[in-house]
């Protein structure tokens, strides 16, 4: 029983994803996996934009639960609180 | 008819078409910005012209999309069209071939090393398991641009046949649809190897290979040093390099309708990738590679220094047909008349990955 979804909050290179929308509530909690479960339930296309088809964090792609960087907190097994906020944040690459 | 030009670059897809039987060119683009489009494919098989790309991000990683309406507006599967199954262990990082066959197949060829069939217009694709698992595998290389399937050569009659094509690893056939793949690599030489072993059974840095116009059994490779032709659906290969500057460079071009007709852009070396003299210069052969000649009509006179990828440079399927390649510095020229003259297309695009040019 999720009591407060958690909150997704989307870069602007992948709205188009997400229907053009900022944030996300997500049903879901637990684990960062847990989460990105759930997002590829319901937008598949903005989860694999994050994740590889081994379930891997693709690497250029960073994310903050509660503004912490979740590979500071166990990448994908990553614990995260109902009603987290989780944002996703493109790092540096491409030229 | 009017003719599109597809020319995937290294932060997007650029669209060029011509209604004027490719006098001139309006162009679109960048689709996909900021992401690589290593490869492109004009699929006309039905009366509504389908373009795929594959694209790859560098922070969101690859994907297939698609458009049937030339580009005006893009289509994406939910679920990631080809991904490797999970037993494999392994992880898509990008999509170098698109290619269709006459049966309604769509193959995609990848990095790492792999073929993947669709049989529901590229929705879905299926990893072609015997060729994954070929013993072999585990000893393909990568080259400098990374480990792939860089050529998928259907058979024009026959779907049980199938040619692809690696760096490194070189060429493999299958007869049997897939189901089992053998190393056609004899003649082919690996200068990167020593001298006593230059002629492996596999392991070849092969960058291109072009099927015939008319002889589906005759096809041209061009090597990481070396040019040949083979005779005989690939079994074996013999030099055709002698008529050229140089054997070192990356795309090889069949004609789409006339027999022994191929197009290629020499480089210096592999040690010196610049063209020959520092000229920009197509090379043509009307004999199957047993002679030449430079091709500059139109061609920029000065000195000329950037590379042609191996798969920047193709025929669309127009009479006469119409030549295309790009460079790694952003231009694309364009012959309406075979070659004998060529007219920019588009200048100052970002490097040019790919080209795929068809009637529409």
């Amino acid at each position: 029983m999720i009591a407060v979804p958690v909150t997704l909050l989307i870069p602007t290179t992948l709205r188009a994803e997400a229907a053009d929308q900022r944030a996300l509530a997500v049903p879901a909690s637990g684990t960062l996996g847990a989460v990105l479960d759930e997002l590829a339930g319901s937008w598949p296309r903005l989860e694999r934009r994050v994740r590889d088809e081994s379930g891997t964090l693709r690497r250029y792609v960073n994310i903050y639960i509660d503004g912490t960087d979740c590979r500071d907190l166990g990448g994908i097994t990553a614990p995260v609180p109902d009603g987290a906020e989780v944002e996703i944040i493109p790092s540096v690459a491409g030229g | 008819m009017p003719v599109q030009l597809a020319i995937g670059t290294a932060k997007g897809l650029f669209l060029a078409h011509s209604e004027n039987d490719r006098k001139t060119w309006t162009i679109s683009g960048p689709h996909f910005p900021m992401t690589g489009v290593y490869g492109v494919c004009i699929d006309t098989r039905s009366a509504t012209p389908r373009l795929m790309a594959g694209v790859s991000s560098s922070h969101y990683g690859p994907t297939v999309a698609y458009s049937d309406d030339l580009g005006e507006t893009w289509q994406e599967p939910d679920r990631a069209p080809i991904a490797f199954p999970a037993d494999t262990g392994a992880t898509l990082d990008r999509v170098w071939q698109l290619s269709t066959d006459a049966e309604g197949r769509i193959y995609a060829g990848t990095q790492p090393s792999a073929l993947f069939v669709s049989e529901d217009g590229g929705q879905t694709f299926d990893l072609v398991r015997a060729l994954w698992d070929h013993p072999h595998r585990e000893k393909w290389d990568a080259g400098f641009g990374g480990q792939a399937i860089h050529t998928i050569l259907p058979h024009p009659s026959d779907p049980s046949s199938l040619t692809v094509a690696m760096s490194t690893g070189g060429v493999y056939r299958s007869t049997d649809q897939g189901a089992s793949w053998t190393a056609s690599n004899t003649g082919i030489q690996a200068t990167f190897m020593p001298e006593p072993e230059r002629f492996p059974e596999f392991g070849q840095c092969v960058h291109k290979v072009a099927r015939d116009a008319t002889d589906p059994s005759r096809m041209y490779a061009q090597n990481h040093h070396g040019v040949y032709r083979s005779d005989d659906g690939g079994s074996t290969w013999s030099s055709i390099a002698d008529g050229l500057p140089s054997d070192f460079g990356f795309p090889i071009v069949a004609h789409p309708h006339r027999a022994e007709v191929v197009y290629n852009f020499p480089l210096t070396a592999d040690a010196m990738r610049f063209p020959p003299e520092h000229r920009c210069r197509v090379y043509r052969s009307a004999d199957a590679g047993r002679s030449w000649e430079a091709l500059s009509s139109g061609l920029p006179e000065g000195p000329f220094y950037p590379a042609v990828l191996r798969d920047a440079m193709c025929a669309d399927d127009a009479d006469p047909a119409g030549i295309y390649f790009g460079t790694r510095s952003g231009e694309v020229y364009a012959s309406r008349d075979e070659g004998d003259s060529w007219t920019q297309v588009a200048a100052h695009l970002p490097d040019v990955l790919c080209v795929r040019a068809a009637q529409v």
